[in-house]
């Protein structure tokens, strides 16, 4: 019985600590996986893994960033094994897009451009926009998480934003995309 | 915020030099309802950003540590298997006929042994005359 409990008090003590960010991991594995369903099981193996890895959790200085790099190479690993399988991404994420279309603001139609927009992006881009527009880390943690150098990563960041941009004024200019 | 300022942070929001700080500014002005018309066109983008902040993991992930017990289970495996090595002996030796029986028991089967066997033998005799039939009935079929 002892055990047991100290084996629960692991437990959550484990969910608090991943609790913060877990969110932040299954929204970087969409942001490359583009599907939702991939996505959640990209994240359900990485907090798995970060669980058996419990009792070396305390070495790492951010047990955050080191789970957000898992998260990055199993995210990349899955899209390069699935580049040699020859396999297709399936996803069903997307609304279909007459009805959206038709029944929807086309301030609401041109947020989801956005998403398709940013599907398009390079895979590297992709985690740097993801990382500083959506969630809003620095620039050094950046750099880290993703083993740039500064300038690359805003060299990135600017191609990121500014292809976001035009795609937008494209689509906006020759009216429904 | 004065729109030159605006005007200013979102030259430099392009270009990647913008801190946090200035990109939550930048947020703030164009999640409002009064964004000027002419930078209206970088709307989607923030709101974008924002709403895809607000996605949930939301799948329960299976922390038992079930690991160990398929772990223990493949080492018990293991462990009934040599032990049932070493516990094997080969099978025993056939034992005679007279260990088992009587010397009796052995006369009376033997006994109904060579009766059934002197009735198969009427049988079979019987069988003599089916051949003299296919006999027959192979000329006419070979006739034809």
């Amino acid at each position: 019985m002892v055990t047991d409990n100290q084996a629960k008090m692991k437990q959550t003590e484990f969910l608090n600590t991943v609790m913060p960010f877990k969110d932040k991991l299954f929204r970087m594995a969409k942001r490359l996986l583009v599907s939702t369903e991939e996505a959640e099981d990209a994240t359900q193996e990485i907090l798995i893994k970060l669980w058996s890895k419990k009792n070396k959790m305390e070495s790492y200085n951010s047990v955050e960033a080191f789970a957000m790099t898992m998260t990055k190479n199993f995210c990349l690993d899955r899209l390069k094994s699935k580049q040699a399988g020859n396999l297709k991404l399936v996803h069903s994420n997307y609304t279909d897009e007459n009805t959206s279309l038709q029944h929807e603001l086309e301030a609401k139609d041109s947020i989801s451009w956005v998403e398709r927009i940013m599907d398009e992006l390079p895979d590297q881009q992709k985690m740097v926009i993801q990382l500083r527009d959506v969630e809003q880390y620095e620039y050094d943690e950046i750099e880290k998480l993703l083993d740039m150098k500064p300038t690359a990563v805003r060299v990135a960041l600017s191609r990121a934003r500014k292809t976001v941009r035009e795609k937008l004024m494209e689509k906006h200019n020759y009216g429904i995309g | 915020m004065e729109l030159d300022k605006i005007e200013k942070m979102v030259e430099k929001y392009f270009e990647a030099t913008t801190t946090v700080a200035e990109e939550a500014t930048l947020r703030t002005y164009f999640l409002s309802k009064n964004v000027a018309p002419h930078l209206e066109q970088y709307t989607p983008m923030f709101n974008y950003f924002s709403g895809a902040k607000e996605e949930r993991f939301t799948k329960q992930v299976p922390l038992k540590p079930r690991k160990n017990y398929l772990k223990w289970a493949s080492v018990a495996a293991v462990a009934v298997f040599t032990i049932g090595f070493y516990f094997y002996s080969p099978a025993p030796t056939p034992v005679t006929l007279a260990d088992e029986y009587t010397q009796e028991e052995i006369e009376s089967a033997k006994e109904a042994f060579a009766l059934l066997a002197m009735n198969f033998n009427k049988g079979t005799e019987q069988l003599y005359h089916l051949e003299e039939f296919e006999k027959t009935t192979n000329k006419f079929l070979i006739k034809e």
